[in-house]
């Protein structure tokens, strides 16, 4: 089958599985038009045209986060990292970072949106607080304390592979309110120039600074809904499977949180649902209670990279 | 077949065969246009400099054309079009600098420095392999 729009948005978790089955019924509407079939097509025809006000409701929906380009996430997203860096230092040792890029950015080619504006970047931050956060853009920052609940690749990877997964399903972009994105696409550069008029500008920072509060305030102070976590997670399963990581470690690393958590703290407790819950959904994902016995050569890369962390 | 399709992203690869393990045959850049030839799974096989192709992933392209220099008449034309869209435009380099004048306070000098991070395609193969690593999809 052919497929109609190339753009990224078909990637969205559930707009794919939704728009997978409107692509198909469309497709029957379409061998539908301009024959005669009777009773039995009169019917066919109604069925089909339900099927394809769904399917026109789900494009409403993804219509408005379709408007955003990859260059317009690729500017929300340096704008939350420059927020997530004012609340939270970066950790500067060079080479835990540069182990942390070597994963999170192999991992990053094997996830369903490999390539963003400007790609993946990961980055420790200096806190002992349980959190790892994703921009819109691909800037995956982890702290300190995350990376304490780690005992192996295998968690670590199940950490970087969440995060990818937020940004995969546009968990960041879909925070933000649906007309504030029409509102600034719908303003457009002066003719002849990639330059906005001064009006412009002002309405647009305007739009921008909501949409950022959007996502900062359910990224970094609410937390996203149960649902997204969820599916963050279900997409970490299954990129760690096709790189070859074992997803079980995502288990493992969600026990050593479940102990070090303090309840009513404002980390993760605060933020997302309970391990406990969330190792609850992932038992019907992943076989086993744990993971496996690490694999020798990369515990010592692991365990290198991040002794002093 | 034969769809004209857009680089949607600052820059990405072409390669060999549908996977990241394909070798690189040549970098292409935001707004250049390619021509399909065929699709497997998220990869897409273009035609480019005349008689070459190579594979290139989907989510790198869009089949909107993305106008760098707009001319007036695109300009109008951008806004009732499926098809047009124009680079620069809603939140863009111009938004961010007004955002930074009025928000002094936040500073962008680490998140300028955390995009320089990058890792080669030759130090992601050596990773996988040291680490045992057979990721679906195929070896180099």
């Amino acid at each position: 089958m052919k497929q109609r729009k190339l753009s990224r948005r078909s990637f969205l978790a559930t707009g794919a599985r939704i728009g997978m089955t409107g692509l198909s019924l469309s497709a029957s509407s379409l061998l539908l038009q301009g024959f005669d079939f009777g009773d039995l097509g009169s019917t066919l025809q109604q069925a089909t045209k339900l099927a394809d006000s769904a399917t026109k409701s789900f494009n409403a929906v993804s219509k408005a986060l379709e408007d955003i380009t990859p260059e317009q996430e690729y500017y929300i997203g340096r704008t939350i990292g420059a927020i997530v860096l004012s609340k939270y230092k970066p950790y500067e040792q060079k080479a835990s970072n540069r182990y942390l890029n070597l994963l999170g950015q192999s991992l990053a080619r094997f996830s369903d949106l490999p390539e963003l504006f400007d790609g993946y970047h990961f980055q420790i931050l200096d806190s002992t607080e349980i959190n790892a956060f994703a921009t819109p853009s691909g800037m995956v920052f982890v702290t300190r304390g995350m990376l304490h609940c780690c005992a192996h690749e295998d968690a670590l990877a199940a950490v970087l592979a969440h995060e990818i997964g937020h940004v995969q399903l546009k968990h960041g972009l879909q925070s933000i309110e649906k007309d504030r994105i029409t509102k600034a696409t719908s303003i457009l550069a002066i003719e002849g120039t990639k330059n906005f008029a001064k009006s412009d500008i002002a309405n647009l920072t305007s739009t921008f600074e909501d949409s950022i509060n959007d996502i900062t305030s359910s990224m970094i102070n609410n937390g996203y809904s149960r649902s997204f976590e969820n599916e963050a997670d279900a997409a970490a399963v299954t990129l760690l499977k096709r790189v070859g990581y074992d997803p079980a470690g995502l288990i493992d690393m969600l026990q050593i949180m479940n102990k070090k958590l303090k309840p009513g703290g404002l980390d993760f407790a605060k933020t997302h649902p309970s391990p406990e819950s969330r190792i609850e959904s992932l038992k019907k994902l992943v076989s086993g209670a744990g993971a496996q016995a690490p694999q020798v050569a990369q515990q010592r890369r692991f365990e290198t990279a991040l002794k002093e962390v | 077949m034969g769809e004209l399709l857009t680089v949607q992203v600052r820059d990405c690869q072409i390669r060999t065969k549908p996977s990241f393990l394909g070798a690189v045959l040549a970098t292409v850049h935001y707004g250049d246009r390619l021509s399909s030839v065929q699709t497997k799974d998220s990869w897409v096989k273009v035609s480019f400099s005349g008689a070459k192709q190579g594979w290139i992933h989907i989510s790198a392209l869009t089949d909107k054309e993305i106008v760098l220099h707009p001319s007036a008449r695109q300009v109008s034309q951008s806004a009732s079009s499926d098809e047009l869209a124009l680079a620069g435009k809603g939140f863009n380099k111009q938004v961010e600098e007004q955002f930074r004048q009025q928000n002094s306070q936040i500073s962008f000098t680490w998140v300028d420095k955390i995009e320089t991070y990058h890792v080669s395609q030759k130090e992601i193969g050596q990773f996988l392999e040291a680490g045992d690593l057979k990721p679906a999809g195929g070896a180099a």
